[in-house]
C-alpha cells in the first residue's frame, strides 16, 4: 500500500491543500493565482492524457474545447449583463451568471462539440489524425476571431466571476480550493474509468486495434466515447479559465495553446493521469521563473523540451515514481 | 471579370508559395516518415537572411543567394543532431521535439532581429505591373513568383524522374534496408533531402518578404496552411502537394473576395460580410474536413 506512487501522491495532495495558508503567512497571494492556473491546466493536460496517454489518440487541438467551454460562460455572463436573451428561436435563452446553470451548460457544449468532431475525427489514424483535429480547432479559432459582437480577436471580458449559493468565488481562496476538489474528483473519476472494463478496451485499442475488433468490440464507439468525455473535462478546464482571470480571447484556441497541453502532458508522463498535472506545474512555473530572469525564456525553454523528449521519455512523474508503477 | 481574372492569379500566387512550402514537407514526411513542425521556422529564417543582405547591399537576388545555402545549411544541422533520432521514434515525439524547436528558433530570431517586423523592397527590375490581357495589369513581381513556383516543380519532377540522385531517393522511400544494402549512403542521402525541403521553404521565405511583413511568427501562420495542402494532397505525394496548394490558394483567396458578395444574396449585407469573412478564413480547414472524410488518405495518395 504504501509503494513510492502513494507517497508521491500523497505530498503533492498536501502540499496543494496546504498552499493557501502558506502563502498568506508569507504573504505573497499573488502565487494562489499562479496556482489556480496550475491546477486548471492541470485538468485540461490531464483530460488531454486520457485520450493521448491511454488512446493513442494524438489531438493537436485539444484547447478547443477550453475555447469553447470558457465562452460558453463568457457569453452567457455578457448577455446577463446586456439584459439580451442569447438568441429567441426556438426558444428563448436568457443568459445567466450562476454557476449552476452556466457551467453544465458550458460543459455539455463542449461535449457536443467533441462529439460531432469526433466523429469524423476518428474514421482518420495517425498524422492525418492530429492534422484533422488540429483543422477543427482552426476552424473553431476562425469563427470566434470573427464573431464581433463578443469581441472577436480581442476577447471578452467578464465584470465578475459566476455566482454559486453558499459560495464566493470572488475569493481567490475559495475559487483556489473548488479548482482543486475538481482537479481531484476528475482525477479520481479517470483513474476508475481507466481501470474499469472500458478503460481497458480504450488501452487495448491503442495498441491493436484490429485485435479490439475481432474480439467483438466497436472500437469506433469505446474512442468516441472516450474522446466526448475528454472533451467535456477539457471545456471545464476552459470554464474554471475564464472565471479566474475574467477574461477570454480567442488566444486561448490557438493550436501553440493544444502544443502547450501536449508538451505539459509529456513533461509530466504519458498515461498517468497525475503527471499531467505535474507536467503543468513544472511548464508554468518555469514560463513564471525564466521570465523573471530573461524576457527570452524560450531560448531555454524550447531545448530543454527538445532534451525531455529525446532523453527522458517517461516524463518526471515516471522519474519520481520508477517504470513500473509509472505507467499502468 | 476583370476582377476575378485578376483574383485567379493571386490565388495561383498563393497556391505557388504554399507549394514551395509544401513540397519540402511532404518529401520529408513522405520519405523519412518524420512531422516537423519547424518547417515554417525555415521560411522565416530565409526571409530575415534575405531581407537583411538585401537591404545592406542594396541587391536582391544577393540575398537570393545568401538567404538559400543559409536555411539549407541551419536545416541539415538540425537533421544532424535532433530530427535523425527521432525517425523511429512515434508522431508525438516528433510534433513535441519540433515544436520545441520553433520557440528555440523565434525566440533566437527576436534576439537577433529585435521584435519589430522587417520590410524588404521589391527589386526595381520587378517593379511595375504588367498589361496581361486589354485592361488587365498585374504586378510583375507576382508574376515571377508564379514562374519561379513552376520552374521548381518542373525541376522536382525532372530530379525524381530522370536522375540517379531520384531514383534513390525514391528506392530510399520505399525501402530503406534494401536500398543501404545495395551500398547507398541512406542517411547522408536524407539529410540531403532535408537540405533540400528546408531550401525551398527558405525559398517561399524570401519570395514573401517583398509581399508580407517579415516577421517572428510567419512561419506559424503558413505553416499551419501547408499542412492543410499536404493532407489533401495526400502526404508524402509531390503531385498530390500541387494540386492541394492551387486548391487551397484558390479556395482562400476567392473566398475571401466572393464569400460576403455571395451571402449577401440570401441576408442582409451586414451580416453577409461578418459571416463571409468567417466563412472565408474556415474554408480552407471545411475543405480539409470534407476532403479527409470522404479520401481519408488524401486526393493523391503516395505509393508505399
Amino acid at each position: 500500500m504504501f509503494n513510492r506512487t502513494y507517497i508521491i501522491n500523497t505530498i503533492g495532495l498536501l502540499f496543494f491543500l496546504l498552499l493557501p495558508p502558506v502563502t498568506q503567512m508569507l504573504g505573497q497571494e499573488y502565487l494562489l493565482s499562479l496556482f489556480s492556473r496550475i491546477l486548471i491546466y492541470g485538468l485540461a493536460a490531464a483530460s488531454l492524457d486520457l485520450i493521448l496517454g491511454y488512446g493513442g489518440m494524438v489531438s493537436l487541438g485539444h484547447a478547443v474545447f477550453m475555447g469553447v467551454g470558457g465562452y460558453s460562460v463568457g457569453i452567457f455572463a455578457f448577455h446577463s449583463y446586456e439584459s439580451f436573451p442569447v438568441f429567441t428561436w426556438p426558444f428563448v435563452l436568457n443568459g445567466t451568471e450562476t454557476a449552476l446553470l452556466a457551467w453544465p451548460f458550458a460543459v455539455l457544449v463542449a461535449a457536443v462539440f467533441g462529439l460531432i468532431t469526433g466523429a469524423i475525427c476518428l474514421r482518420t489514424k495517425g498524422m492525418h489524425f492530429i492534422m484533422i483535429t488540429l483543422a477543427f480547432a482552426q476552424m473553431a479559432y476562425y469563427f470566434f476571431v470573427s464573431l464581433s459582437k463578443y469581441g472577436g480577436s480581442d476577447g471578452l471580458s467578464l465584470y465578475n466571476r459566476s455566482t454559486v449559493p453558499g459560495l464566493d468565488l470572488g475569493s481567490d481562496v475559495s475559487f483556489y480550493y473548488l479548482c482543486l476538489a475538481i482537479l481531484i474528483i476528475f482525477l479520481v473519476v479517470a483513474k476508475r474509468l481507466v481501470r474499469s472494463h472500458f478503460g481497458r478496451v480504450i488501452s487495448a485499442c491503442c495498441e491493436n486495434e484490429q485485435r479490439v475488433q475481432v474480439l467483438g468490440f466497436e472500437s469506433y464507439r469505446y474512442k468516441l466515447a472516450c474522446y466526448t468525455f475528454s472533451a467535456a473535462a477539457a471545456g471545464l478546464a476552459g470554464v474554471l479559465l475564464v472565471n479566474q482571470s475574467e477574461f477570454i480571447s480567442p488566444g486561448l484556441m490557438h493550436w501553440t495553446k493544444s502544443g502547450e497541453l501536449m508538451v505539459m502532458v509529456l513533461l509530466g508522463g504519458m498515461g498517468t493521469l497525475v503527471g499531467p498535472v505535474l507536467g503543468a506545474a513544472t511548464l508554468l512555473l518555469m514560463e513564471d521563473i525564466l521570465a523573471m530572469y530573461t524576457e527570452h525564456w524560450m531560448i531555454i525553454l524550447g531545448p530543454f523540451l527538445i532534451i525531455v523528449v529525446l532523453f527522458a521519455k517517461r516524463g518526471l512523474y515516471g522519474l519520481l515514481v520508477g517504470t513500473e508503477n509509472g505507467h499502468e | 471579370m476583370l476582377l476575378f481574372i485578376e483574383q485567379l492569379l493571386n490565388g495561383l500566387q498563393l497556391g505557388v508559395m504554399l507549394f514551395l512550402m509544401s513540397a519540402g514537407l511532404t518529401l520529408v514526411f513522405g520519405i523519412m516518415q518524420v512531422i516537423n513542425l519547424a518547417h515554417g521556422s525555415f521560411y522565416m529564417i530565409g526571409a530575415y537572411v534575405a531581407a537583411t543582405v538585401a537591404v545592406r547591399s542594396g541587391s536582391f537576388l544577393l540575398g537570393v543567394a545568401v538567404a538559400l545555402p543559409v536555411a539549407a545549411a541551419v536545416g541539415m544541422i538540425v537533421e544532424l543532431t535532433i530530427l535523425r533520432r527521432l525517425y523511429k521514434r512515434d508522431h508525438l515525439d516528433q510534433v513535441l521535439a519540433t515544436f520545441g524547436l520553433i520557440f528555440f528558433f523565434n525566440e533566437l530570431t527576436r534576439i537577433i532581429w529585435g521584435r519589430q517586423p522587417l520590410f524588404m523592397d521589391v527589386p526595381s527590375w520587378l517593379g511595375g505591373a504588367v498589361e496581361l490581357l486589354p485592361g488587365i495589369h498585374y504586378p510583375v513581381y507576382r508574376l515571377a513568383i508564379i514562374l519561379v513556383g513552376i520552374a521548381v516543380a518542373l525541376f522536382l519532377y525532372l530530379l525524381f524522374s530522370r536522375t540517379r540522385l531520384g531514383m534513390q531517393i525514391r528506392a530510399g522511400a520505399s525501402n530503406r534496408e534494401m536500398v543501404a544494402a545495395l551500398g547507398v549512403n541512406i542517411r547522408l542521402l536524407y539529410t540531403l533531402v532535408f537540405g533540400l525541403g528546408t531550401m525551398l521553404a527558405a525559398l517561399a521565405g524570401v519570395m514573401a518578404g517583398p509581399i508580407l511583413a517579415v516577421e517572428v511568427g510567419m512561419g506559424e501562420s503558413i505553416l499551419i496552411l501547408t499542412f492543410v495542402v499536404i493532407v489533401i494532397g495526400g502526404i508524402g505525394s509531390v503531385r498530390g502537394a500541387l494540386v492541394g496548394a492551387i486548391l487551397v490558394g484558390m479556395v482562400d483567396t476567392l473566398g475571401r473576395v466572393y464569400l460576403p458578395d455571395v451571402l449577401s444574396l440570401l441576408v442582409s449585407s451586414a451580416t453577409a460580410d461578418t459571416l463571409g469573412a468567417s466563412l472565408a478564413s474556415m474554408s480552407v480547414y471545411i475543405l480539409m474536413a470534407i476532403v479527409l472524410t470522404c479520401k481519408p488518405a488524401g486526393l493523391f495518395p503516395a505509393q508505399s
